[in-house]
């Protein structure tokens, strides 16, 4: 049994909510690249090159790329041989986002209460997801998410006899109502199977993988390949100006399902596709 | 077609701006958002004396992050238009010339934009730090309690943004 201190946890998570906020990762930049090279449309391939500079402006660490530094998401992934001590375990992720929103400069962006509205001021509570797996590390990924792009995001409790056609015509509605609303290109994170909050929750984890990184079992390669095509013959483009690239990537995560069901539930991420991850 | 909108804001000045041109603002902007919205929504309805002047005011939906020491504010891009929507035409009949934000508006706005002859201008979302650069001066005129939601005033230089709904109400969404 190892022993890890939580106030490691801090630390990482304190580090991560920063970096992340101020550095796009290589996959990121590198699609984004790719795609704004392809863009005909003047207008379209001047939102890139502004895209772009913004990531090189950011990355000097005065300003962070997006102004919306995000709901603070956290996956911890904790080995089934590791004894946390020091503390509680989400008191300390939440004391790292505190520390990483003062320390970074970070907008407070969390409210306490749905109506009542009342700011928490160091956009604290984290989201907190936590996996228990094998061995004596524990992972700690962070991912700021805005909602430019959440509130964009919907999930429809299909049934089976639905099958490939209307789950990919569904994904396909979902993209076409954000519209430009989310930041366009997106990334859009897809859960298929599961139940309800299952759905939902591979949705969001489909963004943690890396662009240009495709699903191990072909059948579902070949739909991310597919969906990401018509998604892009929408012409919504970047931005919402009209344009080639309306999505960077689209990443699918499916699980075992009811008999009677078929949820499928997307998670629409904008440009500013950011997580980071520390193995302790 | 690329213009120039300095200062003083007229409806003269914007009457050419068509549905896709580029546009570079210098001067006084008002970042305003949600929670600011509904503010003057609600004083404008009980008739009370408002913190900042409309009448040919710019509006930016924007709520930046803290600014560091030595810098006027945080990174400051657009955030989406269209929870403003429901303020929107009441605001632009109180003399509003212009509103920023990104992504499309509803029927209502459009409406509004062409009964005053105003317009809806998109910055670009997630270019937060590089708009940021274009703001020289930033100050809190109202409701320093929503801190980033406050209403700021914003001295702007060459902020780049497209006309998005123009004052014949052609949308840059709709294709």
């Amino acid at each position: 049994m190892r022993e890890l201190n939580v106030a490691e946890i801090t630390k990482a998570v304190k580090t991560l909510y920063i970096n992340a906020n101020y550095h796009l990762g290589e996959d990121v930049k590198r699609c984004i690249h790719q795609c704004g090279a392809r863009e005909r449309d003047e207008l379209a391939s001047s939102v890139f090159e502004t895209i772009e500079h913004n990531i090189a402006v950011a990355e000097e660490g005065v300003f962070p790329i997006c102004q919306d530094t995000g709901m603070a998401c956290v996956f911890l992934e904790i080995g089934q041989d590791v004894h946390l001590v020091g503390g509680n375990l989400k008191d300390a992720v939440n004391e790292g986002v505190r520390q990483g929103c003062k320390e970074g400069y970070l907008r407070r962006t969390i409210v306490e209460d749905p109506f009542r509205r009342k700011n928490t001021e160091d956009s604290t509570p984290a989201d907190i997801n936590i996996d228990i797996v094998s061995g004596e590390q524990v992972k700690v990924i962070v991912a700021p998410k805005g909602f430019g792009s959440e509130n964009m995001s919907q999930i429809r409790m299909l049934t089976p006899g639905a099958g490939v056609k209307g789950a990919e015509e569904a994904i396909l509605d979902i993209c076409r109502q954000a519209g430009g609303n989310p930041c366009p290109p997106m990334v859009v994170g897809v859960g298929i199977g599961g139940n309800f909050n299952k759905a939902a929750l591979m949705a969001k984890k489909a963004l943690l993988r890396p662009i240009g990184t495709h699903h191990e079992d072909a059948f579902y390669a070949e739909m991310e390949e597919r969906l990401l095509e018509q998604i892009n013959d929408l012409n919504i483009g970047p931005q919402g100006f009209g344009g080639k690239t309306t999505a960077l990537a689209v990443h699918i995560l499916a699980a075992p399902t009811h008999i009677a069901g078929l949820p499928v539930a997307v998670n629409i991420n904008c440009h500013v596709s950011r997580h980071g991850e520390i193995l302790l | 077609m690329k213009h120039i909108l300095t200062e003083p804001y007229t409806k003269e000045k914007i009457a050419a701006f068509r549905t896709g041109d580029t546009v570079l603002i210098t001067g006084t902007i008002y970042a305003a958002r949600d929670a600011a919205h509904k503010r003057l929504e609600e004083m404008i309805e009980n008739g009370q004396m408002l913190p900042l002047d409309l009448q040919n005011a710019i509006l930016y939906y924007a709520g930046p992050t803290p600014a560091r020491p030595g810098y006027p504010i945080g990174s400051a891009g657009p955030t989406t238009s269209g929870r403003m929507d429901p303020y929107t035409p009441l605001l632009l009949e109180q003399g509003v010339l212009a509103t920023i934000g990104k992504g499309p508006r509803n029927k209502e706005v459009i409406e509004a934009i062409k009964k005053q002859e105003a317009v809806y201008l998109a910055a670009i979302g997630g270019a937060a730090a590089v708009i940021a650069q274009c703001v020289e001066t930033a100050e809190v005129v109202a409701f320093e309690e929503l801190g980033t939601e406050a209403i700021r005033k914003l001295t702007v230089r060459e902020l780049p943004v497209v006309v998005a709904i123009d004052r014949s109400g052609k949308s840059i969404y709709e294709k």
